[in-house]
């Protein structure tokens, strides 16, 4: 059997070994876009933070540990697959027959259309070859303009702002983090920012970069607002798509990313799809989505290896979740943040202290949550979402105090009060004794 | 043979003990707050509950991280955050579906229970028994995994937290 796994993000890697675990004789073959060991873009951040050596990105940290399981790991960009003969073939025109393929390409951060946005200097932050050119560029007291205050621009702006970076934030969203929290949120993370020193620019568009004579800031940042922001580095983050444009004219379907069914599996006989390249199950709506996270990814290169080797795995979801760390004002969010049709909600704000928690409940589940300023046991929000459990008389008391709910959590969770665990198994579980 | 928590929670008074043996022995302060054991205190049933990680099977915590930087050890099954690893990216944090793995802001790392490496402080202070540290097999611990894996459900059958057979 000869396995294919095309991507060595953490879906690739996770679906190699999950595969070697499964069928130890398979042959199986990871092909890596980039010429470095496989590394999670994750880490850059905190590569940039200068907490971290370049190795320290690396998804496997054990010299030779794809060697030692078998997966040969080569490098090249796929030009296309033909489906019918089961063969890949690169750009440099090598083939590769496969029994099984898995696509994991991921996604490639979205260059905006303005001009300018090709010069130098002007760098996205997503590989680590990104982060050696910005490392070369933010140095402290540099002006440093970042395009995009989303998810993984605020990330990146983190670590510029550790850098000493001096910062603007140019956002075409009213609010920064649209997609990760509300406005109350993204209203505080704003206020907290220009609390640290940062320019938030929300509502605002960049309309043009152009190169000048001065050496310290040799990029203008045209904004739509009228003004011009000097800058020696502009770092774009203004989104990401799925990488499937090699697949244009094959019959594996796509959508904004790699249609696939429960299985992971594309339309194409023994192709399969995993981690930002596809769309997949979003477990709150029940629909197809980019979920363009970690966790997903690796969930989906374990399920969709599993799947290839035979081993039948419906996918049932994923749950859509976020952390960030603003300059050590922490926020999440998970599932519906935004709050089911009909649902009710539970919120507590306190704007002075930045902190801020709302749950958001259809009937008695819990379906949604966003948190600033929180970070103890906020693993049990997804816990308590991704579960579905019946909160019965827990909901009203969350509504009103909606703080409560790591007792809230240990109660009907843990089955150790009152509430009946949702699965109808008797007794506590964690730590505790099962009674006879 | 493997060695687990057990927790009893009719027999906890609420006196902390284990919260602040803990602390000291992990942070090397009596800090409450830095404890991978806590007590929640539901007043109205007048009633405590010890609280910490189970040292999964296959852990989420562990999946979830982007640099290998929780592992592991292979004795104990206790899973390890390996402080030189973690970048302090936090998503452990919301991917524990137990909410057992938490951010520790003075040193910029995850912490979580590793059982202090066979001889946890908590159980060594609890004065009442709520807390002891057995052999699995005696306190059923494989069925209390797998209903931590049907708390968990939502991963698939082979996913985290579901009962291997390898013990």
């Amino acid at each position: 059997m000869d396995y294919v796994v095309l991507g060595a993000g953490p879906a690739g890697v996770t679906a190699a070994e999950t595969l070697r675990s499964a069928n130890k004789a398979a042959r199986i073959t990871m092909i890596g876009a980039e010429l470095e060991a496989p590394y999670s873009r994750m880490a850059i951040p905190y590569l940039l933070h200068g907490n971290i050596e370049e190795h320290g990105t690396y998804l496997r940290q054990t010299p030779g540990h794809y060697s030692n399981l078998g997966i040969r790991y080569l490098n090249g960009h796929a030009r296309n697959i033909d489906t019918a003969t089961r063969t890949l073939t690169m750009q440099g025109g090598d083939t590769i027959g496969y029994d099984r393929l898995l696509i994991a390409t991921g996604a490639s951060p979205i260059i905006p259309r303005f001009p300018g946005a090709n010069l130098p200097g002007v760098h996205t932050c997503w590989t680590l070859a990104d982060a050696r050119e910005i490392l070369k560029l933010a140095e402290k007291g540099a002006p440093v303009v970042l395009v995009g205050a989303g998810f993984i621009g605020s990330i990146v702006l983190e670590a510029l702002y550790a850098r000493g970076c001096d910062l603007t934030v140019v956002e075409i969203a009213p609010r920064m983090v649209a997609r990760m929290m509300d406005e109350t949120a993204g209203g505080m993370l704003t206020r907290w920012c220009v609390s640290k020193g940062v320019k938030v620019l929300t509502g605002t568009k960049v309309e043009s970069i152009t190169q000048t004579w001065n050496g310290e800031a040799p990029l203008y940042v045209g904004l739509s607002n009228g003004k011009t922001a000097p800058a020696k580095l502009v770092v774009l983050a203004a989104g990401v798509r799925s990488n499937t444009s090699f697949l244009a004219g094959s019959n594996i379907a796509v959508n904004h990313g790699i249609k696939v069914d429960r299985f992971l599996a594309t339309t194409a006989p023994g192709v399969y799809a995993a981690g930002d390249c596809c769309e997949a199950v979003d477990l709150s709506t029940g629909k197809p989505d980019m979920l363009a996270i970690q966790p997903v990814a690796v969930e989906h290169g374990r399920i969709a290896a599993l799947n290839m080797a035979g081993v039948v795995t419906p996918h049932r979801g994923s749950l859509n979740m976020n952390v960030l760390d603003t300059m050590g004002l922490i926020s999440s969010s998970f599932g519906l943040w935004q709050g089911a049709d009909g649902g009710s909600t539970g919120k507590v704000t306190d704007e002075q202290n930045y902190k801020y928690l709302k749950l958001e409940f259809e009937g008695d589940r819990m379906v949604g949550a966003q948190c600033v300023g929180m970070t103890d046991h906020v693993g049990m929000l997804r816990g308590l979402i991704q579960t579905g459990f019946r909160l019965g008389g827990w909901r009203d008391k969350l509504i009103k105090s909606p703080e409560r709910l790591r007792e809230a959590y240990i109660s009907v969770a843990q089955g150790v009060t009152h509430g009946a665990p949702a699965s109808g198994a008797s007794g506590p579980h964690v730590n505790t004794p099962v009674a006879a | 043979m493997l060695k687990a928590l057990v927790i009893d929670s009719g027999k906890c008074t609420g006196c902390k003990q284990c919260e602040m043996a803990c602390s000291y022995e992990n942070e090397g302060e009596f800090n409450v707050s830095k404890s991978r054991i806590r007590v929640f205190d539901f007043h109205t049933e007048a009633r405590m509950v010890p609280y910490t990680c189970t040292q999964c099977a296959e852990a989420w915590c562990q999946q979830a991280c982007p640099v290998n930087a929780i592992t592991t050890d292979a004795a104990s099954g206790v899973k390890i955050v390996h402080e030189n690893l973690c970048v302090g990216c936090k998503v452990c944090t919301i991917a524990c579906p137990f909410g057992t793995i938490n951010y520790n802001a003075s040193t910029g790392k995850v912490i979580k229970c590793d059982l202090c490496q066979g001889n946890p402080a908590c159980a060594d202070a609890c004065p009442t028994g709520a807390i002891t540290f057995q052999d699995i097999e005696q306190t059923g611990f494989d069925k209390m995994r797998s209903w931590a894996s049907v708390a968990a459900k939502g991963s698939e059958t082979s996913g985290p937290s579901t009962p291997t057979a390898k013990h």
